[in-house]
């Protein structure tokens, strides 16, 4: 579960990126966070994932408070999460297996686990036969769906999509939104950072709209787009 | 921790050790260019402090050269000569004494003027009985020449003060000037050396962040930069000593086949090479582990 309490962030130019927002994310929800660019979404995947600290409210990500800037059970944290990046960052002088295997070794998983886990993630993805592969020699679409199976390695509680869909082809785009549905289906809390509005109201899932850094639309319905007028 | 070895590092010993060797392979060039610059610096220290070693050693060795002559009066027989052994091993400071005779005087002052036909057929009688005295220390000789006059039957004193005193206060600059440059040598090194490997740490940056986010800690991220860092140090180290070998044994064959040089003295390489080695390990793996870990720090803030 993901809990944001009259949250604010201000960068330290005194740009305020999130102005009081209150948001909470129940455990096997799939929801779609939207805006136009500078609404502030990528600020508040910046808090969910630990990266930004807010400076004011609270925030809370599936049982873990963000509080001090050097807390050390951030990485601890971070592991409930499974995070995929519109440039997928994939690290690239590591294979498909090395980038998953350090994933669950960090986690402190041992070799057994390792060599009997990682086979079945990437069957979810369609990726087996590339596992001995690196990033390089994938194309985009391969790339995001590695990058999908190192956010699910560790069983995460909950997926985090940072414009996933960003660098593919409409078919590709599709195919992902597929995946990350079925993921959702197992159990995982899917948030899909996106500005595809036709993507978003294909699903019929649950949208929150941002806007200067608020919230001004939250409920499930359509992503109707632009610059709102708020009350 | 499990015995003071921290838990993580205990489980995946094997992982961070391979990953840091593999990490050298993958980012060939900047570890070759860590170890390289490791190894110059080493070497170029290391060849500064033998050369400052060498100049101190030869000139203590001109120090001790220096003897104080004591002439006897001609009026003494040998026997009384000799008899002044045992008085002159008594006074303060003296370590030593050796009696040459007139005609060693004689044969000692020929060999020193190879050349000059005029010498040759001097007589013995024309040179004086004399003792050589060394004593325990250079700064002493004034004073011990002073009590050698009071003794009878010596009938002068020939001391080189002036150059003595002259070769101390040189020996002392050259120890001062040797030991403030191998300073700056050492530090400069230690900063370049340390500066190429935090390098190879931006150079990876991204990857470092890529590991935070998928929630590694920051031993877990650094445990393989810090074996990366060991390896280099030990690589460029023992490539360090190594040439630094090769150079001294070259430097010193090439002394001893000199004429001009032949006279200084040398320090054979089998008493030095086992505290080289010992210094340049300590130096490689120090900036290596040492570069890596203040490299990688500013990358870990959460």
């Amino acid at each position: 579960m993901i809990v944001l309490e009259d949250v604010e962030m201000q960068y330290d130019n005194g740009t305020k990126a999130v102005r009081g927002i209150t948001l909470t994310i129940q455990d096997g929800e799939f929801v779609f966070l939207v805006g136009p660019s500078g609404a502030g979404k990528s600020s508040l995947i910046k808090l969910f994932t630990g990266e930004a600290m807010p400076t004011f409210g609270r925030v809370s990500i599936n049982g873990y408070s963000i509080t001090g800037v050097k807390d050390p059970l951030i990485p601890y944290m971070r592991r409930t999460l499974g995070v995929v990046f519109q440039d997928f960052r994939l690290i690239e002088t590591k294979t498909i297996w090395q980038n998953l295997d350090f994933v669950m070794r960090a986690a402190g998983a041992g070799s057994q686990e390792i060599q009997q886990r990682i086979p079945y993630v990437l069957s979810l993805v369609e990726l087996e036969s590339k596992m001995d592969c690196y990033p390089s020699e994938l194309s985009g679409g391969e790339q995001q769906r590695a990058a999908v199976a190192r956010a699910l390695i560790n069983r995460p509680e909950t997926i985090i999509a940072d414009e996933p869909t960003g660098n593919l082809d409409p078919d590709r785009s599709l195919d992902l939104m597929r995946l990350l549905l079925k993921i959702n289906q197992m159990g995982s809390t899917v948030v899909v950072v996106t500005h595809e509005r036709d993507l978003v109201n294909r699903f019929g899932k649950r949208v929150v709209t941002l806007d200067e850094g608020a919230v001004i639309r939250d409920g499930v319905g359509r992503y109707v787009g632009g610059r709102s007028r708020r009350a | 921790m499990w015995g003071g070895v921290p838990v993580v590092l205990r489980k995946n010993f094997g992982y961070f050790f391979h990953e840091g060797l593999f990490n050298i392979f993958r980012h060939r060039a900047m570890s070759l260019a860590s170890a390289g610059i490791t190894a110059m610096c080493l070497l170029l220290m290391g060849t500064f402090t033998f050369i400052a070693l060498h100049i101190d050693l030869n000139l203590s060795v001109l120090e001790a050269s220096d003897e104080i002559l004591a002439f006897i009066d001609d009026t003494y027989s040998l026997e009384q000569a000799l008899n002044l052994e045992n008085i002159l091993n008594q006074v303060p400071h003296v370590i030593s004494t050796r009696f040459i005779t007139r005609e060693e005087a004689l044969e000692n002052f020929i060999q020193a003027h190879p050349n000059e036909e005029l010498f040759q057929d001097l007589e013995p009688k024309i040179f004086r009985d004399r003792y050589a005295i060394r004593v325990d220390n250079p700064a002493n000789l004034s004073d011990t020449a002073d009590y050698l006059n009071t003794i009878t039957g010596i009938a002068d004193i020939n001391i080189h003060e002036e150059f003595t005193s002259g070769i101390l206060t040189l020996r002392r600059a050259a120890t001062i000037l040797c030991s403030i440059l191998t300073g700056v040598l050492f530090v400069s090194s230690l900063f370049i050396i340390s500066n190429t490997i935090r390098l190879t740490t931006f150079d990876r940056r991204e990857e470092i962040a890529v590991m935070r986010i998928v929630g590694a800690t920051n031993g877990f991220i650094r445990w393989p930069f810090v074996f990366e860092g060991f390896l280099i140090g030990l690589c460029g180290a023992l490539t360090g000593f190594a040439l630094q070998t090769g150079a001294y044994i070259i430097a010193v064959s090439w002394i001893a086949k000199s004429d001009q040089m032949r006279v200084f003295e040398l320090i054979p390489f089998q008493e030095v090479w086992l505290p080289t080695a010992g210094i340049f390990l300590a130096i490689g793996l120090l900036t290596g582990i040492g570069g890596s870990l203040f490299g990688i720090r500013r990358f870990l803030d959460y």
